[in-house]
């Protein structure tokens, strides 16, 4: 284990690491039915199983697999587990929340045997599994009800217990980090970043990395071109407000394309203390909410921050294909990765 | 570990403490234990107010927001999480830091849960010894948020310069050795303790405190340094300048030493360079404990500290230009000095006194009027520039030529100008009349209380070019209307101006532009009104301008129908349904300790001037801001100052040589509620009297009741109520005839304005009188004045007029209650305004859930209810209650005069 958080940072420390992209559009092109969704105990279960794609580790594990597989060979140095909605919470819509340390469990495990295997085929380029967290479908910070401003949904301590358990889960399955992604709220991510440090102290594994913690990424993401959270923060608010952590890396992912991304990755790449990551989608979807950028197109984007060495991590979110990723992995070899500043530029002072 | 070079915080927005940032500033009227507004709504649960509290603290500036729920009657975790949430959604409060403030660590925790952002605990401490010391500051980091750390060990708090570093460099070894906290994230509140106490042990607070900050900012590499400042002022309570100037002396001196931010009520701050430098040295004197008898000295100056006024050095160099020059230099300046020797300069040399009238009088005001309108001049100022215009014609008027008969003295064009019927303020109208003077217009002030006819005969028999009605209590706006439906009937169509405080762009639209085929205007105020008036009479434009006009008013009145068919009523029934919900099971009414009628004859009006609120004095001479923050105003600062000054000046003579008086009438009684009705009874039982309410019938949201001022009495059993009405305008007729006489606007309108300011102050007074004994519900009650203007007491004193109980009738059974024309000498007008116009009247409420309201519109079962409860006919109580309907009534509102 230490010497896998060794390997990542001595990796980032050379050259930008690249991401997987969507899982969601990959499990789209298997057409799958509700069958395939329940596993032998889940026959006769009441609630509607189709689309709880987490699930699929479960029941159909060896797709799961082949689209790891599939972003592997494309050139991804770093796979998403398949657990974005893997919390108690999210898995309450399908009356599912019992399995969530299971799902997570069982995910991380299965892209741990992939990564293994693509390791073994060629130690230079070590691969490695972050677990993903997704936001759950509450907001801490946001009233669903326009008439009772002060209420919410779901607590702080509801949210970290269910994050807490959902780490358990990835950890024990194996992943190398934990990923905490599309963070609209950032009490939410705060209360991932509070039960990530609950589990880190009950196992008595340090934060810091480079003490042999298992490494933390952050990714939030800016709703729409006011430049904000859904919750209402800029980019450089969010970037304090989780900063008490000593992060992997920070970063930006989903909503936007990767043009639209830029002015607000260019505050993460001025200001942070960390790596900086980015994964936008492919493009804005169009009118039937289809994302139709292509790779070429893609990475022509992204081009632009790297040439200004914004980035330590480049991936994909909604949208993207094994094609997307394999055009950004090659453009990546030919740019150096952002270098790290402990210290943020003095630009003001005296 | 990342060390960042900068403390940084955040709300929704980011805030850096960059060196350019020089200090932070910690709003704080969101602390329960500090503001007891804000503590009384969150007590009462309105936290939609306390919400505005918090707003308020935002515009204002704070940069960081302190909520504090200590208090012993509060669920304080509740109150914090509530609040908490409630800001975070209310996107302009939470764009700043949080701080969250309690002595317990429970309420921290529970606040730490509800805010995204990153924000400051206040506070931890080694108080209870180095275990829970780290315990807390780990769960602190643990959030991602910065901390306040007190000066306070197992020993006590720290009250030496010594015990300060002590306690500060222990725990910063803790936290940042042993905890590993970002120093950066830490910061030291090393206790602002008072001076000037009178005890030796006190001597040193300030300096202590100086020298402390300085060692934590050299010694304690990234630390902080905040603190609460009013502190060091606590024992000159009462005496606001001399607080104001320690505050900004000490503020000064702090942040010298590095002090990086701080709770400091802006309002309660005088800039350090405008310190009196004599008070400034006894002040400085005390924080640096400079001498033996600093203290001594420092209170014998306290006793002498009032707004003493600054003597203008007079620059002369002016007196050496051309006559023309220096005319227009004493225009602009307001000085009277020299005016008639120069006037009679300009005759001799002129040769005939209506050229100087027309030459350089006229272009010296038209260059006042040129910079009144770029707001280059303020309106004091203007006001002043017409007493030197008056002063030069009154000196010429025996020079003219007598006018032969039918022929005009001279070209200017002409306004007329009156207060309408039934209504008796003139204070608008008078400045109206000094701006339009100011540019060339000839005014005919008929005065106040002018019957319609009279208007129109003087406007023919003047051939007047304009006629201007004026009006401030709402049956004036029928009256204009009357006035309009006249002029109509008798084939006059002269420009129409219409003005005064309760008038408005779509009454105007709506009820008198269109009994009228001339030209209406609404002009929203003085400075408007020169420019709509040239262009209502300039032979070019005027047809243009009145169809302009018409078509302008067609628009808003058919915007305004749409309104009214959307507009959302409940029926009365359901109104009443939903009354403010006070809990009565436990009520036990306070019963006054004076019941009946008390009469207050010749008040003192030194103590009356302490309780007035100057914020509307300002706006009455179009000068806006707060007071006294519109003193630092870049723009309009030096002249609200300036008439500020010469107010208290007048004030002093009018009080010693008695150039007005004031008088009160309270009565407390016990009252009957039944349905919106409350019964009046005397001390023996016997009924006197009903007051009759209204209730707001717009649909409301969840949990929002319809309030009515029925809703603050006990709806069974007896309670109490009281009445009360002041004036603070006995004698000041003559007074205001010798400055008529003098044609000496300004100081005529300055009178009136103080006048009305010492008849609220002199009701703000009484109020609190009531309050605290004669009917002695709050007895405890120790409130400064900006306590007072901004509410901060139990119950109210709604008038009836105003926006609760808009109906101006109800005056009549509170003056035949308190026999107010016996017994203090005020009349009521047939529109229901006072005289003198400095009085004010209303009731008083003493629930503590009593609050201020609108009525808002409302709808014809309400209306029959209150014609039929106040035996009055339906028609009555929709003239009566116009400006509230909900509905067009059938008949034509008012009827021809005979």
């Amino acid at each position: 284990m230490q010497n896998r958080t060794e390997s990542l940072l001595q990796q980032l420390s050379q050259r930008i690491l690249i991401l997987d992209g969507a899982m969601g559009t990959m499990i789209q092109r298997y057409t799958l039915t509700e069958e395939d969704f329940r596993t032998p105990e889940l026959a006769s279960h009441p609630k509607s199983l189709k689309g709880n794609n987490d699930l699929l580790s479960l029941s159909k594990p060896q797709i799961i697999k082949d689209i790891h597989a599939e972003y592997f060979k494309a050139g991804a140095d770093i796979i998403e587990t398949n657990t974005f909605s893997a919390t108690s919470i999210a898995q309450a819509d399908y009356e599912l929340s019992h399995l969530a340390y299971t799902i997570n469990f069982e995910s991380a495990k299965l892209a741990r045997e992939v990564a293994d295997e693509f390791t073994g085929k060629d130690p230079g380029k070590p691969r490695f599994v972050a677990g993903a967290i997704g936001p759950t479908n509450r907001t801490a910070s946001l009233s669903p009800d326009v008439n009772d401003p002060g209420y919410r949904a779901v607590t702080f301590d509801q949210l970290a217990e269910a994050y807490a358990e959902q780490v358990r889960g990835l950890l024990d399955g194996g992943a190398d980090i934990i990923l905490v992604e599309t963070i609209f709220d950032t009490l939410n991510a705060k209360a991932a970043l509070y039960a990530i440090q609950d589990v880190y102290e009950e196992r008595a594994i340090p934060l810091e990395p480079k003490d042999g913690g298992i490494p933390i990424m952050i990714s939030g993401t800016i709703t729409d071109a006011s430049g904000r959270t859904l919750s209402g923060q800029t980019t450089e608010a969010f970037l304090i407000s989780v900063s008490h952590v000593p992060l992997l890396s920070v970063g930006l992912n989903c909503a936007l394309g990767a043009k639209e991304l830029r002015p607000y990755l260019k505050v993460l790449a001025n200001k942070a203390p960390f790596f900086v990551s980015a994964y936008p989608n492919a493009g804005l979807p169009n009118e039937f909410g289809q994302y139709d950028q292509g790779a070429n197109e893609m990475a022509d984007q992204v081009r632009d921050f790297l040439k200004e060495g914004m980035l330590n991590i480049l991936g994909g979110c909604c949208g993207t294909t094994p094609e997307h990723i394999s055009a950004l992995a090659h453009m990546a070899t030919n740019y150096q990765p952002r270098k790290l500043q402990e210290e943020e530029l003095e630009e003001t002072s005296d | 570990m990342v060390r960042n070079n900068y403390m940084k915080l955040s709300g929704l927005e980011p805030l850096v403490f960059t060196p350019e940032i020089n200090f932070v500033n910690v709003g704080e009227r969101t602390n329960i234990t500090g503001s007891k507004k804000f503590a009384r709504l969150i007590l009462n649960g309105n936290y939609d107010e306390a919400l505005e509290v918090a707003l308020d603290q935002v515009r204002g500036g704070a940069q960081v927001l302190d909520v504090c729920m200590d208090e012993g009657m509060l669920d304080g975790e509740f109150a914090m999480v509530k609040f908490l949430n409630l800001i975070a959604s209310e996107p302009e409060i939470s764009r700043i830091p949080i701080m969250i403030d309690s002595s317990k660590w429970k309420i921290i925790v529970a606040g730490l849960k509800c805010v995204q952002g990153k924000g400051i605990v206040n506070s931890i401490s080694l108080k209870n010894g180095e275990d829970e010391f780290i315990q807390q500051a780990k769960t602190v980091k643990k959030f991602g948020a910065a901390v306040v750390v007190m000066a306070f060990d197992e020993e006590g708090q720290a009250d030496t310069y010594q015990r300060r570093i002590e306690i500060c460099e222990r725990s910063y070894r803790i936290l940042v050795d042993q905890v590993k906290f970002n120093p950066q994230d830490i910061i030291f509140d090393p206790n602002i303790f008072p001076v000037a106490t009178g005890m030796d042990e006190h001597r040193k607070n300030a300096l202590d405190f100086f020298n402390a900050t300085k060692w934590i900012k050299a010694n304690l590499p990234g630390a902080k340094v905040s603190g609460g400042v009013s502190n060091v002022s606590f024992s000159f309570r009462g005496n606001n300048p001399v607080r104001e100037a320690m505050h900004a002396a000490f503020l000064y001196h702090a942040i010298k030493s590095g002090m990086d931010m701080g709770i400091v009520n802006p309002t309660m701050l005088e800039i350090y360079d405008d310190i009196p430098k004599d008070l400034l040295e006894r002040v400085e004197d005390v924080l640096f404990d400079r001498r033996e008898d600093a203290t001594e000295r420092m209170l014998d100056f306290a006793e002498t500290v009032k707004s003493a006024d600054k003597k203008e050095v007079v620059n002369e160099a002016w007196r050496s230009d051309p006559v023309a020059k220096r005319m227009e230099h004493a225009l602009v300046k307001g000085i009277l000095d020299f005016i008639v020797e120069d006037t009679e300069e300009a005759r001799i040399e002129l040769k005939n006194p209506l050229k100087v009238i027309e030459g350089p009088l006229m272009d010296g005001m038209n260059v006042v009027g040129d910079l009144f309108g770029e707001g280059k001049m303020f309106l004091p100022q203007v006001v002043k520039s017409a007493r030197v215009m008056k002063k030069a014609v009154a000196y010429l008027e025996p020079f003219m030529p007598l006018p032969e008969e039918g022929q005009e003295a001279s070209s200017l064009k002409k306004i007329l100008l009156a207060t309408v019927k039934g209504d008796v303020h003139d204070i608008g109208k008078n400045i109206v009349g000094v701006v339009l003077a100011c540019n060339s217009y000839q005014i005919i002030d008929l005065g106040v209380m002018v019957d319609a006819q009279k208007i129109i005969d003087e406007a023919v028999r003047n051939k007047v070019d304009i006629i201007g009605l004026s009006g401030l209590i709402t049956p004036s706006l029928d009256e204009m209307v009357n006035v309009a439906q006249e002029m109509e009937r008798q084939g006059i169509r002269i420009p129409l101006l219409i003005g005064g405080a309760t008038t408005s762009r779509i009454h105007t639209a709506v009820k008198i532009d269109p009994v009228y085929s001339g030209t209406v205007i609404h002009v929203m105020d003085a400075s408007k009104s020169v420019p709509i008036a040239g262009e209502a009479i300039s032979e070019e434009t005027k047809e243009a301008y009145r169809l302009k006009y018409k078509e302008i008013y067609q628009q808003l009145r058919v915007e305004h129908e749409a309104k009214q068919s959307v507009k959302q009523l409940v029926s009365y029934q359901e109104a009443k349904a939903n009354p403010v919900a006070i809990d009565w099971s436990s009520f036990v009414p306070v019963v006054p300790k004076k019941l009946g009628r008390t009469v207050l004859k010749d008040l003192d009006l030194n103590i009356i001037r302490k309780y007035i609120d100057w914020t509307p004095f300002f706006s009455t001479w179009m000068l806006s801001g707060k007071f006294p923050k519109i003193f630092s105003d870049p723009i309009v600062g030096a002249e609200a100052k300036k008439v500020y000054d010469e107010a208290n000046e007048m004030l002093d003579k009018a009080i010693a040589e008695k150039w007005l008086s004031a008088n009160a009438v309270v009565g407390l009684y016990p009252v009957q509620r039944t349905d919106d009705d409350a019964v009046v009874f005397d001390e023996a039982g016997n009924k006197r009297a009903s007051f009759h309410f209204l209730r707001q019938q717009g649909k409301k949201g969840k949990g929002v009741p319809n309030r009515s001022l029925a809703d603050y009495l006990h709806p069974t059993r007896q309670d109490y109520i009281g009445c009360f009405a002041v004036t603070s305008g006995i004698g000041m007729e003559a007074k205001l005839a010798e400055f008529q006489k003098a044609g000496d606007d300004y100081n005529d309108i300055l009178f009136k304005s103080i006048a009305d300011r010492l008849a609220e102050a002199a009701a703000e007074y009484i109020h609190e009188l009531v309050r605290k004994e004669y009917w002695g519900y709050s007895p405890e009650e120790n409130l400064e004045n900006d306590s007072l203007v901004r509410e901060e007491y139990l119950g109210i004193r709604p008038a009836p007029g105003y926006p609760a109980c808009p109906e101006h009738s109800e005056k009549v059974t509170i003056s035949q209650l308190l026999d107010m024309e016996n017994e203090i000498g005020i009349e009521l007008t047939s529109s229901y305004a006072m005289y003198p116009t400095s009085s004010v009247s209303g009731y008083f409420f003493g629930n503590p859930e009593s609050k201020y309201f609108g009525l808002g519109k409302i709808g014809e079962d309400q209306v029959a209810s209150y014609a039929e409860r106040k035996r009055i006919s339906l028609r009555d109580a929709e003239r009566l209650l116009s400006p509230n309907l909900a509905y067009q009534p059938n008949l034509t509102l008012v009827e021809p005069t005979e």
